[in-house]
């Protein structure tokens, strides 16, 4: 099975993608499908770390929490911009946050979701200690702010993959 | 525009409120982009438009097509997928440069590197 679909959620996704590009019907779901393996198989031939997902529930949980705090965090900055930061009493600051997610797949996402953030920049990341270096737009509590990313986004994403 | 006149109420109020919605938010984002002083602060700005931004956009034309073509239009989202995934490459880069410059000038108020830290808390 393993040697046959070398890469289940890749060829899933780009099977997704195919439907979603073409008008679905049983044509497009075989030829979908073929190219998903054949993709799937060149994907095996350049041994790229394999993803273990080990629980999918906070999956879930992250799909509905991000994009609630993107909104947040969207019209905050929005506000921000407008008010001309709070008539100039904004306060910008980097934060250091020191991670304890060392998986490169669950540190991709986490990259992902906060620079699709308003407000938060992700500026650098070393792998060795772990520390993450944030631009923060609206820095009011630092320790409050680490607590926020370790807690509402690395937690679940060390459930997920570590 | 005359397809356009047969949409419902209930359809054309959503949609023209997340179009309205997605470009007020990418319009903010560069307003904030020539307004904003320092160059982290500018990394902020634009995420405005790459996120809910474009994101109220392609949710506008799901349902606008959605209901026109009478089968759900879902391609959107793979515009949205790709704007999201591909966004923090151009976003690292550049906030990496940018510290790059400022150590090399030692300008103030650079943190310093994350490999020589030893955990402050």
């Amino acid at each position: 099975m393993i040697r046959l679909v070398p890469h289940p959620i890749l060829s899933l996704m780009l099977l997704g993608m195919w439907l979603l590009l073409t008008r679905f019907s049983l044509g497009h779901l075989v030829l979908g499908t073929a190219i998903a393996l054949v993709a799937g198989w060149a994907m095996g031939e350049l041994h790229p770390a394999r993803v273990h997902i080990r629980r999918w529930t906070p999956i879930l949980r992250l799909g509905v929490v991000v994009p609630s705090d993107i909104l947040r965090s969207n019209l905050a900055v929005a506000g921000l911009i407008l008010t001309n930061g709070r008539r100039g009493t904004r306060r910008p600051g980097f934060v250091r946050i020191p991670l304890e997610l060392r998986d490169p797949t669950g540190l991709a996402i986490l990259s992902i979701i906060i620079t699709a953030t308003p407000g938060t920049a992700w500026i650098e990341h070393d792998r060795e200690s772990g520390i993450l270096i944030l631009h923060i737009f609206d820095l009011i509590d630092e320790s409050a702010q680490r607590d926020e990313i370790r807690r509402r986004y690395e937690a679940p994403l060390i459930e997920i993959f570590q | 525009m005359n397809h356009l006149a047969g949409i419902p109420l209930w359809i054309a109020l959503p949609v023209a409120v997340l179009v309205v919605t997605g470009s007020s938010l990418a319009l903010l984002g560069t307003i904030g982009l020539v307004r904003l002083r320092s160059f982290y602060d500018r990394l902020h700005a634009p995420t405005l438009g790459t996120s809910w931004g474009v994101g109220a956009i392609l949710l506008a034309s799901m349902l606008l097509f959605s209901w026109l073509e009478s089968r759900p239009v879902l391609h959107e989202a793979l515009l949205g997928i790709l704007v999201i995934v591909t966004t923090p490459a151009t976003y690292l880069f550049l906030g990496r440069a940018a510290l790059h410059r400022d150590r090399a000038e030692n300008a103030p108020d650079v943190p310093k590197a994350a490999a020589d830290d030893k955990a402050q808390d």
